[in-house]
């Protein structure tokens, strides 16, 4: 037998709303101006979150927090792709996600106020708590997806995970299981560039890190992740392919524009010039010209969502302060056990004693 | 000659030394090289090993594995896993070949790694920031686990732990990074790996304590109306029965404090040993001041998981109360 080639692959890439604001109108998605105005709402939701939520960090009044800013489009479009019934499987920095599907602002601020409540989930919930270990949660959407397959129910699983996150067992193990069992499952990789100060070139050699996917035998596509109507069709598409359970690999082709968390300075291993070239490239200016275009959204629509939010913002800060302000010390023995272990009512005996200044032990 | 140092840079130190009397160390982790390090404790050393410093892929699995590799073709890997919680993603590495590629291969092929991670609670971090898992390294036979206290302790136990022929986790409590500074004697400095130090001598009651519970300790028993022996082990495994065998036949009680949940934790095995060696000498039950067997809480409420000050206090009057 000769040399021959027995596979060939390509990775596509999908762009519509370019950065200079040309759109290719074959591919514009099929949205209504609601969903568009929706989508556009949440993104500045997210930013101006973040943007509190670091400024309370520096006050004192959070813990580590980890902002989105420049990946409103990826997180926010993504999510506006989903049908109720799906799955989203976050990763650490998905606030932009989270408010799309309806988790509240108050919530999420209670969770970097290090309250559990803030990850409570309730019973109709279909959103996971905040996963820290990097690409662990690929997998849970692996199973949430091979659940509806066997069950031959529509949901998908949409898992988000980072470009740093790519090199991880996890993750890799994840493609591929998700493939073997025919998993409803689309992946959602923000390639934001950087893993904390990693860049996305030292995390791999692989020219794109949607064709990872190609090893799996999935489907994987690159998108721009700051164009919204890109991501947003990406992932419609994906999530087609999904429900038929061909599980996707999305990368989003995107930026974070601020810090990895507030304990990291970026200046230590990031260039001004290459931060300035992003800013220009801002997924909600840039969704911003395109609905003004379009006269779909005007001045002082802009106006009426800064007002609202300031409010939105001021209101979830009070009440997930409120929140801390009543914490009860105790409740972390609550959901250790369905049924409490009778040595860890001893525990909690002794706790509740030792915080009256009293015994402690057994 | 010494010079004041916390502990984040007596790490530095140690790494620094070793990299220059060793052309076989090699440093890597998640974003060691250029930031070094989330806790800074690699600072600039990229920068003097360029060849040996390498910020690694994300992946601990990955960091152990690749290390236990880079050991078995004659280096001596020091990998830094970012957070001790991060750990578990390489646990598999670390049992299944780090600790017995020794004993499976006849001590054909060795393992001497170190593997460096920040553990414990108390800088009010995300969630998966703040365990203190030390029992269960310590419940791997193959491994050793070290939790220094103390810049000095840092260096010379760290030093050791580098030219260790076997696998090595060195746990440095986050708490204390920057909590203190004190003269940390420069150039060649080893601590013995596996012996304990008595801290502060007393005739009434053994406590004993690692990390940073031992500060916890310290302050704690200075407001005790009594003569109060803290022992430090500052090597978990192997652990220095002796001196606390020797320690708790003096005074009779003993105390054992640790961040970790109670339920096998390494109270219960200090504890155990002390009724195989001790136990017509004790005049009281042995006493636990521990984390609670919950989840570690997210940080509104790790002051009241932690052991705080009262507790250890209490328990150590529990102790002398009988
Ligand atoms: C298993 C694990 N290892 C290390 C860390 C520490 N850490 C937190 S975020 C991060 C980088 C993640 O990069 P990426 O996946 O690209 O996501 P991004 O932060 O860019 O959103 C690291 C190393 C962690 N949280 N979990």
């Amino acid at each position: 037998m000769p040399r021959t080639t027995v596979a060939e692959f390509t990775v596509e890439s999908l762009g519509i709303l370019a950065p200079d604001g040309e759109v290719d109108e074959e591919l514009v998605p099929d949205l209504s101006e609601e969903t568009l105005r929706g989508m556009y709402r949440t993104m500045r939701r997210a930013r101006r979150l973040d943007e509190r939520a670091i400024a309370l960090q520096r006050r004192g009044e959070l813990g580590t927090y980890a902002p989105g800013i420049g990946q409103e489009a990826a997180q926010v479009a993504s999510a506006t792709a989903l049908a109720d019934g799906d799955w989203v499987v976050p990763a650490f920095r998905e606030q932009a996600a989270l408010l799309t599907r309806g988790t509240p602002m108050h919530a999420i601020l209670a969770y970097a106020m290090g309250l559990e409540e803030g990850a409570a989930v309730g019973p109709d919930d279909r959103t996971l708590p905040p996963s820290i270990p990097v690409g662990s949660q690929a997998l849970h959407a692996v199973g949430i997806g091979w659940a509806y397959a066997m069950r031959n129910e529509d949901p998908v699983a949409l898992a988000y995970f980072g470009d740093g996150a790519t090199s991880t067992g996890d993750v890799m193990e994840a493609f591929n299981s998700a493939g073997a069992y025919g998993a409803q499952t689309v992946f959602l990789c923000q390639n934001n560039q950087y893993a904390i100060s990693t860049p996305r070139s030292k995390q791999s050699r692989a020219e794109t890190l949607a064709q990872k996917a190609i090893g799996a035998g999935i489907r994987g596509i690159q998108v721009d992740g700051n164009d919204a109507l890109a991501v947003y069709e990406a992932t419609r598409e994906a999530l087609d392919h999904a429900r038929d359970g061909d599980p996707v690999l999305v990368e989003a082709l995107t930026y974070r524009r601020s810090m990895h968390t507030t304990s990291d300075d970026p200046r230590k291993y990031r260039q001004e010039d290459e931060e300035v070239d992003w800013d220009r490239r801002d997924p909600i200016l840039r969704l911003e010209s395109y609905l003004r275009e379009r006269g779909i959204l005007t001045d002082d629509d802009v106006a009426a969502l800064e007002a609202e939010l300031e409010t939105e913002v001021a209101d979830a800060i009070e009440r997930a302060k409120g929140m801390a302000a009543d914490v009860d010390p105790a409740d972390m023995f609550e959901h250790a056990y369905g049924e409490m272990p009778p040595w860890l009512e001893r525990q909690l005996t002794a706790f509740s004693g030792a915080q009256g200044g009293a015994v402690d032990g057994e | 000659m010494a010079n004041e140092l916390r502990i984040v840079e007596a790490v530095q130190q140690a790494l620094d030394e070793e990299l220059a009397r060793d052309d076989s160390v090699v440093l890597f982790g998640e974003d060691v090289g250029v930031t070094g390090g989330v806790f800074r404790a690699t600072d600039g050393l990229v920068d003097a090993y360029p060849e040996r410093v390498y910020d690694s892929t994300l992946g601990e699995s990955g960091i152990v594995g690749v290390g236990i590799g880079l050991a078995a073709a004659g280096m001596t890997p020091v990998a830094e896993i970012q957070f001790q919680s991060f750990l578990y993603q390489g646990f598999a590495q670390l049992v299944q070949h780090a600790a017995r590629l020794r004993s499976r291969s006849r001590g054909g092929f060795t393992c001497p790694m170190t593997i460096r991670t920040p553990y414990g609670g108390g800088i009010r971090a995300l969630e998966h920031h703040s365990e203190s898992f030390e029992a269960g390294f310590a419940h791997v036979p193959g491994l050793k686990v070290v939790v220094p206290s103390s810049p000095t302790e840092t260096k010379g136990l760290l030093t050791a732990s580098i030219r260790d022929p076997d696998p090595v986790v060195f746990m440095e409590p986050t708490r204390l990074y920057r909590a203190m500074r004190e003269p940390v004697p420069e150039g060649d400095y080893t601590l013995p790996l596996g012996e304990a130090t008595v801290v502060e001598a007393g005739e009434d009651v053994t406590v004993v304590a690692w990390g940073s519970m031992l500060r916890t300790t310290l302050s704690a028993v200075d407001g005790v109306d009594a003569d109060v022996e803290v022992v430090n082990p500052r090597t978990i495994y192997p652990l220095d029965t002796e001196t606390i065998t020797e320690s708790v036949k003096k005074t009779g009680r003993c105390v054992v404090v640790h961040e970790a949940p109670m339920t096998a934790g390494l109270g219960a095995e200090i504890v155990s040993r002390l009724t195989e060696t001790a136990f017509y000498h004790l005049e009281s039950p042995p006493e636990r001041v521990t984390g609670y067997d919950v989840p570690f809480p997210m940080f509104a409420r790790e002051e009241a998981y932690l052991p705080s000050e009262e507790r250890v206090r209490a328990g150590v009057e529990r102790a002398l109360s009988e």
